[in-house]
């Protein structure tokens, strides 16, 4: 099976390459090599954390994943795309189109609806019409428990069921793959695993790829591939049984 | 574009208090333009429907080089009755010509009898005459204020008749020597006296014109001027420019231009007041510009770096840089029409509200003079443009930032 994230040694380095100068080492221009040679294969409907304490270059992953950022060396192929050459507009319609997004904050957008928060990836990033939307967004907001409050604006939810929209929101536009950046650490641990079961759920019945980061060793262990990263250098890779031919 | 418009106004009632303050100093700015524009306008057009109306005509036509000597009154510089036949045949023909009126203009001596002075006398048809400046009749204070002027009858200057204490019925003697140099005089009776308006020929007298051909002993029509009266007084520049050009093709015998062509703007000093009223208008716009531009720019600013992280999200779901762009000059642009609407609105309203209470002026001798406040349709809709454009054009630095911003360090951003 063709891997849905093919990532070939990947470096990525922040900031100069060399400090020249005192002022280079405290105005922080001195080069951090945040990913080191990292490669790995994810497969399609996969469900993949990445653990590792904090600073160790899980959000740099994702980031490079996302095409929210491009990798200094290495090669990385997502769908099939090799990411690396993408313009800006190009990203944009690369993300719109294959790739969904849960965010640690929700970051929900608070001047829509619970309904139109599900809807702007389909109206305004897809061009869906209108009643093949319309489905879209129920079936979605019933898979996630939340059509009672579809009329409701976020400052009117809970953590828990921000996140529920948050990831409808990702999965309405069928992405190939959903990356979600410490999609529970802003949660208590029984919403946590809550919100885990829904996204794990969808991936059942969607066959979307799921990868998400986490630093909460109670959390990492619902993920089916666990790869572990630090420093920047990823560690190992846990698979669960069952799971051995991901 | 519904869509984001949708966002677009939903963002703005997200700060309401910031959106009302910027949408009302935008709705003070219109309004006071849409004040100043209107009140200004009226006055102008009021003064220049007093000069063209009262005594000069829209535009005049004369003999080349009669206005350079206009204050002499130079007889030799008339126009013949070929050239005015000519002329007249032409003004007959063109269907924006309202009413012309030719003039015999001419200096001579006035006396009661008991004191003698010098008058400027205009000789004219006086039904051509009220036809192209209707406001005359208006001027005549005393006597015959329905605009009969018979042979044998004088308008005599409002300043002269208090100064020589004449009043309507008395007998007075014109003398005035003709171009060959023979003097004439003539016994007029008095039949109304003119409010003076300020400007050339306000203090002007007025008698029939066969009077001033018998006084000047004239076989033949000679006229001084022609004044027109158009039916559009917008297209006052363009029928100038028209018959200006038809004319410049008759030529005198030697071969030079016979006519001039003057309208309204170079016949009155009072043009360049109504050019300073252009300019303050234009400056007051500008006023205007620099309102819309810098409040909404900085309502613009504002918002871009209050909503990063949310820039960020709808960045990183896929929401296209020129989607982004849009949704920010959409919030400016919403802005300044609620500005501008609500401006019309008021501004409409107050400038009812200036007309029904009948404010009045003077002006040089005129008084009570009723402002008339008038808002045109044009007005109003280029204030509104100039607005919305504006609005948009302060949109747009803080929208391509937003844009532009990376989704990575947006989505950082506390």
């Amino acid at each position: 099976m063709m891997a849905l994230v093919r990532a070939e040694n990947i470096t990525k380095i922040y900031g100069a390459v060399t400090a020249r100068s005192k002022e280079d080492v405290t105005s922080g221009a001195v080069a951090t090599r945040a990913l080191n040679a990292v490669s790995f294969e994810i497969e399609p409907s996969s469900f993949v954390s990445f653990v590792g304490p904090s600073g160790s270059g899980k959000t740099t992953l994702l980031n490079l994943i996302g095409c929210l950022d491009k990798p200094t060396e290495g090669k990385l192929e997502v769908a099939g795309v090799d990411v690396l050459h993408l313009s800006m507009r190009q990203s944009a319609s690369f993300r719109g189109n294959n790739l969904g997004f849960i965010f640690q904050d929700f970051n929900l957008i608070p001047v829509l609806t619970v309904h139109e928060n599900v809807e702007y990836p389909l109206l305004m990033v897809q061009n869906v019409p209108g009643g093949q939307r319309r489905e879209r967004i129920f079936a979605m907001l019933e898979a996630v428990g939340m059509v009672d409050q579809k009329d409701k604006y976020p400052d009117q939810l809970s953590g828990g069921q921000k996140q529920r929209v948050a990831i409808a929101r990702a999965l309405v536009a069928n992405p190939k793959l959903v990356l979600a950046d410490e999609p529970t650490a802003n949660l208590d641990h029984k919403t946590a695993f809550l919100v885990l079961s829904f996204m794990k759920k969808l991936r059942d019945e969607l066959e979307t790829t799921f990868i998400f980061s986490t630093h909460d060793q109670k959390i990492v262990g619902e993920a089916e591939i666990i790869y572990s990263l630090e420093d920047g250098e990823l560690t190992g890779k846990q698979v669960k049984a069952g799971k051995e031919n991901a | 574009m519904l869509n984001l418009f949708k966002i677009a106004v939903r963002n703005l009632l997200r700060y309401k208090r910031r959106t009302l303050l910027t949408a009302s100093l935008i709705s003070l700015g219109v309004v006071f333009v849409l004040l100043f524009v209107s009140v200004t306008g009226s006055f102008k057009s009021m003064m220049i429907g007093q000069m063209t109306d009262s005594m000069l005509g829209h535009l005049q036509v004369h003999r080349k080089g009669y206005l350079a000597a206009i204050d002499n009154l130079p007889l030799n510089l008339n126009l013949k009755t070929p050239s005015y036949r000519k002329l007249e045949k032409i003004l007959s023909q063109r269907p924006e010509v309202e009413s012309y009126s030719p003039r015999i203009k001419f200096g001579g001596m006035f006396s009661t009898f008991v004191e003698t002075t010098n008058i400027r006398l205009n000789g004219v048809y006086p039904d051509l005459e009220l036809k192209t400046v209707p406001l005359l009749a208006s001027r005549v204070t005393d006597g015959a204020d329905d605009g009969t002027l018979n042979k044998g009858e004088i308008w005599v200057p409002e300043l002269m008749a208090k100064s020589m204490k004449l009043s309507v019925g008395d007998t007075v003697v014109i003398v005035a020597t003709n171009q060959d140099g023979s003097v004439n005089g003539k016994q007029f009776g008095v039949s109304g006296v003119l409010e003076s308006v300020t400007g050339p020929g306000g203090r002007d007298g007025y008698i029939h014109i066969e009077d001033a051909m018998d006084v000047l002993r004239m076989s033949e029509m000679e006229v001084s001027e022609i004044a027109i009266r158009l039916k559009d007084f917008g297209r006052l520049h363009a029928f100038t420019e028209d018959l200006s050009a038809l004319l410049a093709g008759e030529r005198n015998n030697q071969g030079k231009p016979l006519f001039e062509v003057h309208n309204w703007e170079s016949l009155s000093p009072f043009y360049n007041i109504a050019r300073l009223i252009d300019i303050m208008t234009f400056f007051i716009k500008l006023m205007l510009i620099a309102v819309v531009l810098i409040s909404i720019m900085n309502v613009m600013i504002m918002a871009v770096y209050e909503r990063i992280r949310e820039i960020g999200t709808i960045a990183a779901i896929g929401t296209l840089p020129g989607k982004i762009l849009s949704l920010f000059v959409l919030e400016g642009l919403s802005l300044g029409f609620l500005g501008v609407v609500t401006g019309n609105i008021l501004g409409y309203f107050i400038i009812a509200v200036l007309n029904a209470s009948k404010i009045s002026f003077n002006f040089g001798r005129q008084t009570g003079l009723v402002l008339s406040a008038n808002i045109d349709w044009m007005d109003m809709l280029t204030i509104s443009v100039i607005v919305i454009l504006i609005s948009v054009v302060a949109s747009l630095q803080p929208a391509l930032k937003a844009s532009k911003m990376d989704p990575i360090n947006a989505l950082r951003h506390v």
